[in-house]
């Protein structure tokens, strides 16, 4: 069937069945390859994208239930400004090893500092619990939060 | 040869347009030059506009090649590492080839940097000096007056780009023995501020995996493989998979190992293998339970050894004047890298074909799909990706996912791209694991406190028997991956006695970060605690103690004082108590200290673990500092709560709810200090990982139980 979809603000009308993740829509379709498949189950989260602003993970996510939502997918995420402050953390620190999980890792990250600018370690650990790193990067991505959290500071 | 790194490179496809230097090696080791990148396989090429581009011949896995390598080449040139790119190497294991393993081109055993230093600097030299001859020429100066500083020629008047001279040097010959920087000139090696170059790429999801090939007109193959190894394919029925959308095919795979189903998309493929009903003839499939594979691995430590790797003369156990003995069992584990295998394969125009591969070992998969495909070696081109992890997975001796790509893509007309992707179950219930093991130690102490007696059992199922690796691994019936760390220790111990058991193959079993010191440098650290505690001696004295004169014997005990420095051993704060381990592998040598709270019964926390490396010349310290804190966090992870088990046969565990990943709340702090070496360049992509386990378990034995049993959990440790 087909169906519209709003994907880092353009319109896409995508042929899928019903039940489809929007993981692959974005992948398969679309041929978007940031937003990664990684377990399937959500327990990775390796293909966080967000919803209407929400981090969510695309692989749970049936298309016909995002039909209308603003999805944001990390290729367009350094257009906000949190999102442009966490990749320049994460390059300033080297966050990435093999770099798979880590546009999720952003854009779950995009997510906790939109909603609390100054997070505390322990908001950090809770919010990123779900983003698998199996480089163990976690040292880098907490403290590039923390990074981005002082750049966008001032 | 594809830009691939980036998408947009990708798309570009081979961009290697203007490049008119290319320096690379013949068969024969000597230096070659010229202005075609056709004609020489070359380590570097640089262009007129004065981009460098360093052909990197390992895969990047996130240890870190693509960034050393090309800051060899950037340091020798005097280039800055704004000035360079890289890109991956053909397969070509002549030219290629990984000076560690002989004629074969591959990424393993930590060789990246230490096999490539000299290489790649000898290349970046002869650019230089052709490019200083070139400039010589055109300037009338002595060429040895000139340097080239930041891409520009100096010494000659105003500072020129060196891209200027890049024609005329390729019509020179390359020099026989270019002269190398000292140490004294090197603005990039050591260099702590040098950032890695793939960083940027892989933050804004331009980075190109494996998995995110995707070819016009492609299929996706997904496999379904018997439940248990070993089974075969009886028959299968398709009849409801035919009602998925997207689903093309089904087929037998020629090897009966699987079924194949050919799909127009992923989502498609995923759906119609679950529909898929086969029959399996598992006539010759595994049926044990792991409980009874741990049970034959113990049960062989009490038998006589089947290899004595070191044997020693009986009696200096008798006289000792106490025994200290501990059992140990390691489990199955999986790798688990994020980035669940795959790989796909094109037709090319000429009649061959290219694979697309996060290639690990590209020599196995190209032999491999040569035959397969009745190809010869140079109509099969891999095209080597970025991939999404592999701590040994992608390194199989068999090439085993490349070949069920060939397979599959064999028994199609060949005018679609095949991609092979495997799901994350798959990946957890595929087999090549980390094969279980079991030691059984007892230390014999004389009345001083002195090590006089180490009785050394260790069981298993060897890694390298029945591969192409067994020729140099395995030495009079002995695999080393098996006794490494043990047998090879640079402790000085008396009446030191090993002795090997190879167990019966339960599941395919292959090298998983670290090889054998992920169970060896357990077992004989915790040994090392258990024995000081005994003996009434500081941990870090005692092994001091036995640590003698040798150089290796020195440089792990710099390590080990280092670490001890900088943790504050001995002086952990309030409600926290400490560990230490330390270990040579792959010629480096590495401490940790690692200090938690809570205790075994409450939930242990981890909250800092402080590591020394000596791995020789440091060339990018920061990608070291990172592998370090990688290899901590995977060695700790893992001892947690991971392993894989079997019933009946079949591997109980599924995804990562059931193979629970290290996670970021799990771990505080990994501090890395790095010893200053002259030394040859040595491994890091492995040695952070095997003393982190057994640092944690002597921290936790400190108010708590010795765990013998791995994972933690199964053995009376909770984590908070």
């Amino acid at each position: 069937m087909s169906l519209k979809l709003k994907l880092n603000g353009v319109d896409h009308e995508v042929d899928a069945e019903p039940g489809t993740p929007l993981l692959w829509v974005i992948r398969d379709e679309l041929k978007m390859t940031g937003t990664k498949f990684g377990c399937g189950v959500a327990s990775c989260g390796a293909c966080t994208v967000h919803v209407d602003g929400f981090p969510t993970r695309s692989c749970q996510t049936y298309i016909e239930d995002v039909e209308g939502a603003e999805i944001t997918t990390i290729e367009a995420i350094g257009d906000t400004k949190e999102g442009a402050a966490i990749q320049q953390a994460w390059m300033e620190l080297d966050v990435v090893q093999c770099g798979y999980c880590q546009s999720g890792q952003i854009m779950s990250a995009v997510g906790l500092l939109t909603e609390n600018p100054k997070p505390s370690v322990e908001d950090i650990h809770d919010y990123m619990d779900g983003n698998a790193c199996r480089c163990a990067t976690y040292q880098r991505i907490r403290a590039g939060i923390q990074r981005a959290s002082e750049i966008l500071e001032g | 040869m594809n830009v691939n790194t980036s998408r947009r490179g990708f798309l570009k496809g081979a961009a290697a347009a203007g490049a008119v230097l290319v320096v690379g090696l013949r068969p024969d080791g000597a230096l070659a030059a010229g202005g075609n990148a056709a004609q020489i396989n070359p380590f570097v090429k640089i262009g007129a506009d004065g981009r460098v581009i360093a052909i990197i011949k390992h895969f990047e896995k996130g240890q870190g090649p693509a960034t050393g390598l090309s800051t060899l080449i950037a340091e020798e040139i005097g280039v800055t590492m704004d000035q360079i790119d890289y890109e991956f190497a053909p397969s070509n294991p002549e030219i290629y080839n990984n000076l560690a393993f002989g004629p074969f081109q591959g990424t393993g055993g930590s060789t990246a940097m230490s096999n490539s230093f000299l290489q790649y600097r000898t290349a970046g030299a002869a650019a230089r000096a052709m490019i200083l001859d070139a400039a010589a020429s055109a300037t009338g100066a002595n060429a040895a007056d000139l340097d080239i500083v930041d891409g520009m020629v100096t010494g000659a008047g105003d500072p020129a780009p060196l891209g200027q001279f890049v024609a005329a040097a390729a019509a020179l010959e390359a020099p026989a023995e270019p002269t190398l920087k000292t140490p004294e000139q090197w603005r990039l090696i050591g260099n702590p501020d040098i950032r890695r170059l793939d960083s940027k790429i892989k933050g804004n999801g331009e980075a190109m995996f494996g998995m995110d090939v995707y070819l016009p007109n492609q299929m996706v193959a997904m496999l379904a493989r018997p439940p248990q190894s070993g089974g075969t394919v009886a028959s299968f029925d398709d009849t409801d998979a035919q009602a998925i959308k997207g689903f093309i095919r089904a087929a037998t795979l020629p090897n009966n190992a699987a079924v194949a189903v050919y799909a127009e998309n992923t989502w498609a493929a995923m759906q119609a293998r679950d529909a898929l009903n086969v029959e399996w003839d598992l006539t010759n499939a595994e049926t044990r339970d792991s409980t009874r594979i741990k049970a034959e691995i113990m049960a062989a430590l009490d038998a006589d050894a089947e290899y004595n790797v070191l044997q020693n003369e009986p009696g200096p156990m008798d006289q000792a004047a106490q025994v200290v003995e501990q059992t140990f069992y390691f489990p199955l584990l999986a790798h688990a890298a994020l980035e669940p295998l795959n790989c796909t394969i094109e037709a090319n125009d000429d009649g061959g074909i290219t694979l697309h591969d996060g290639a690990q070992m590209p020599t196995g998969p190209h032999m491999a799909l040569s035959q397969i495909l009745e190809l010869p070696m140079d109509k099969v081109r891999i095209n080597t990706m970025l991939c999404g992890g592999s701590f040994g997975r992608r390194a199989t001796p068999s090439a085993d996912y490349q070949v069920e790509a060939g397979l599959a893509f064999a028994i199609t007309d060949r005018t679609r791209p095949v991609k092979l992707v495997w799901s994350r179950e798959d990946d957890m219930r595929g087999g090549y694991y980390r094969p279980a093991f079991g030691h059984k130690v007892r230390v014999g102490l004389s009345a001083e406190g002195e090590i006089v007696a180490w009785d050394h059992r260790i069981a298993g199922q060897s890694i390298m028997k029945g591969t192409p690796f067994e020729s140099f691994a395995v030495r009079d019936g002995v695999d080393h991956s098996s006794v490494e760390g043990v047998s090879d220790t640079p402790y000085t111990i008396p009446g030191f006695s090993v002795g090997l058991t190879d167990t019966k193959k339960a599941t395919s079993t292959l090298w998983w970060r670290s090889v054998g010191h992920t169970h060896t440098a357990y077992a004989m650290e915790v040994m090392m605690d258990m024995a000081a505690k005994a003996a009434g001696r500081d941990p870090v004295e005692f092994r001091l103690a036995h640590l003698g004169d040798s150089a290796d014997a020195q440089r792990k005990a710099a390590v080990l004082r280092l670490a001890a420095e900088k943790g504050n051993w001995g002086d952990a704060p309030a409600g926290r108590v400490q560990g230490i381990a330390v270990h040579k592998s792959f010629g480096s040598f590495v401490a940790e200290v690692v200090e938690i709270s809570g205790n075994a019964d409450d939930g242990v926390q981890i909250e800092k673990v402080t590591c020394a490396v000596d791995c020789g010349i440091a060339v990018n310290p920061d990608v070291i500092k990172a592998q370090i804190e990688g290899g901590v966090g995977y060695g700790i992870g893992h001892v947690m709560r991971d392993e894989i088990t079997l019933t009946g046969g079949v591997v109980d565990q599924y995804n990562f709810p059931d193979y629970e990943p290290l996670r970021m709340r799990d771990i505080g702090a990994i501090e890395t200090h790095i010893i200053p070496s002259a030394e040859p360049p040595t491994g890091i992509g492995e040695p952070g990982t095997p003393p982190s386990a057994p640092a944690l378990a002597n921290a936790i034995a400190q108010a708590g139980p010795v765990v013998g049993v791995l994972p933690m959990i199964n053995d009376g440790v909770s984590f908070a």
